[in-house]
């Protein structure tokens, strides 16, 4: 067995950024594993731009950005294993690792940072009534085709789904000459960013359904048709709303949900996010595990999972140096009304060293509106929004001093005006 | 009168423009200069892929240098169709040049060694 103070699973974005910052940090006994030949993760295949705005003040595509971050592991010597796949991981901190050129690989790990991203939700996740016959991919399938590999999944396209990864293939399929025949958004409001709804699909006239879902895909062996008809607000068809597309693929982009298989086995449990539930030092609640970016909670913005693995690298380190004390005065955090979920779940105010910060998405698009966050009957910050979309994330950064040690609950909720 | 959505900030302002280019449905400033910006001068990158001959991929991602008009997304990606590099290639490499006389050249978004 091989012993490493940190182990970073995932060289995504997330895995690369956190272990750069704990090498910033004094640590060099840092080893990433990375199932890919490559580091970069899925910003491999997302060739469009919008990549770094806040990181590097300029627009850069996906393979621009994560290539910024390899040279920068490659230049500090810390050292990573690719084409190894993580098996496991244990609750006393062993991962098991295989390639083909070593077998099986047991690394006894300090500190473990689980980097492993997200997967998409795919047909048998939304089960879609019909035949199932070939021609429908997921939107991060097509993606992959097309961008590594230069193959398009079809010709005449339909998309469910009005999530950014779905938005961006209709722009991309469109200019590679196929025709996008339209996107059906169940909800009542796009799930994409309104920036990839003017210049993915607006720019192009490729029409969007909202309140409008798939109903029937008919084909023998591959796809002919697909039907949609719009949705009541109780998600019901309505009756003669039904429209016929002629099309040879159907792509879905109908969410993302975070890749914690490794987490199964442990004894963790998760936060409405769908990944684990960590503290404010991005650790799980087992001490010296922590986890960042898409595998915590999907992110749309890569700037703030950049930020979010380096949070984790700051508490690997601190846990490393025996800083993390988790006594004291502790918080719950909960999300209250017009609030989907918050990150962390858990606050131990001693281990805070000056800000504190909070992750969340709002439940619908809101105008207007007030974010409060509270301990007990305190308000600690409020903050005027214009306006809030559940499409993009929010970060509410707050000083430690600010709390007053009264109640054991924190709150972030939505006030609407009247 | 055109409409276009503002896409400066989530709020997603819809904005009506009349033909002396007066701005109304903008919630604030910014959404005025967006909208004068969109209706004089469109501009956008396109992003896309050329064949390379390489031992380690088949597909070498590329972007226009700067933002091009519009009107020239299509040609650009005739261009870029037609195009097929070799390894090694390094990010910023010019890959087709002034790009169907736009005045911005194609460069590659990905360092690829052999
Ligand atoms: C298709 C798509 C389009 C996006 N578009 C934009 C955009 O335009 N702008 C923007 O700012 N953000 C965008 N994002 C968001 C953001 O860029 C990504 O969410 C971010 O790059 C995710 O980083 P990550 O490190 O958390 O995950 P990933 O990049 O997915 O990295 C996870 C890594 O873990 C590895 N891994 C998984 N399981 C194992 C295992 N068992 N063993 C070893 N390795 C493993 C994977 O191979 C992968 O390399 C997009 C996201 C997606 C999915
Ligand atoms: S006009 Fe102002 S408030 Fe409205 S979307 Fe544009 S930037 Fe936002």
């Amino acid at each position: 067995m091989i012993n490493r103070k940190l182990v970073i699973i995932g060289g995504g974005s997330a895995g690369m950024a956190a272990a750069i910052k704990a090498y910033e940090l004094g640590e060099r006994d840092i080893l990433i594993i990375e199932k890919n030949a490559y580091l970069g993760g899925i910003l491999n295949q997302c060739i469009h731009n919008g990549f770094g705005l806040h990181e590097f003040k300029e627009e850069l595509t996906g393979p621009e950005f994560m290539t910024r971050f390899s040279k920068k592991v490659d230049e500090l010597g810390i050292s990573y294993a690719l084409e190894s796949n993580v098996l496991s991981i244990s609750d006393d901190k062993v991962v098991t690792y295989s390639n083909a050129k070593d077998g099986l690989v047991e690394v006894k790990a300090e500190a473990i940072i689980l980097t492993t991203g997200c997967y998409e939700r795919n047909a048998g996740a939304i089960q879609i009534p019909g035949d199932r016959p070939s021609g429908i991919y997921t939107a991060g399938q097509a993606q992959l085709f097309a961008n590594c590999y230069g193959y398009l999944v079809g010709k005449r396209v339909f998309i469910l789904g009005s999530g950014d990864i779905g938005l961006i293939m209709a722009r991309r399929m469109t200019l590679e000459g196929a025709k996008v025949l339209g996107v059906a958004e169940l909800m009542p409001y796009s799930a994409g960013l309104n920036r990839n709804i003017v210049q993915c699909l607006k720019d192009y006239d490729i029409p969007l359904y909202l309140s409008h879902t798939v109903k029937k895909v008919i084909g023998e062996s591959h796809l002919e048709k697909v039907v949609i008809a719009k949705v009541d607000e109780k998600m019901n068809f309505i009756e003669g709303t039904e429209q016929i597309f002629n099309c040879d693929c159907l792509l879905l982009s109908v969410g993302l949900l975070p890749n914690v298989d490794l987490f199964n086995k442990l004894p963790l449990s998760m936060s409405k996010t769908r990944g684990a539930k960590v503290n404010q030092a991005m650790e799980t609640e087992i001490p010296g595990i922590f986890s960042a970016g898409n595998v915590l909670h999907v992110h749309d913005l890569v700037d703030y999972v950049v930020e979010e693995a380096r949070e984790a690298a700051v508490g690997a380190i601190s846990y490393l140096n025996g800083e993390l004390k988790h006594e004291g005065h502790v918080y719950d955090v909960n999300p209250g009304v017009g609030i989907n979920y918050v990150v962390p779940q858990k606050v131990f105010l001693d281990d805070v060293k000056d800000n504190l910060s909070f992750k969340f998405r709002v439940a619908k698009p809101m105008k207007d509106i007030n974010i409060l966050i509270t301990e007990g009957n305190n308000i600690i910050k409020k903050i005027f929004k214009p306006a809030i979309v559940p499409s993009e994330m929010e970060i509410v950064h707050v000083s430690k001093d600010l709390f007053k040690r009264e109640s054991n609950e924190i709150k972030v909720y939505v006030e609407e005006k009247k | 009168m055109k409409e276009l959505i503002c896409i400066t900030c989530p709020r997603g302002c819809h904005l009506r423009v009349d033909d002396n280019l007066n701005v109304t449905g903008n919630f604030c400033p910014r959404g005025e200069a967006y909208a004068k910006a969109e209706l004089t001068h469109p501009v956008r990158m396109v992003t896309s892929t050329v064949a390379i001959a390489s031992i380690s991929e088949s597909r070498l991602p590329v972007k226009t240098k700067e933002p091009v008009p519009k009107e020239f997304i299509f040609p650009v990606m005739e261009e870029i169709r037609k195009t097929v590099v070799k390894a090694p290639i390094k990010i910023g490499d010019v890959v087709i040049e002034n790009v169907c006389n736009s005045g911005v050249d194609v460069i590659a978004t990905k360092d690829i060694e052999k």
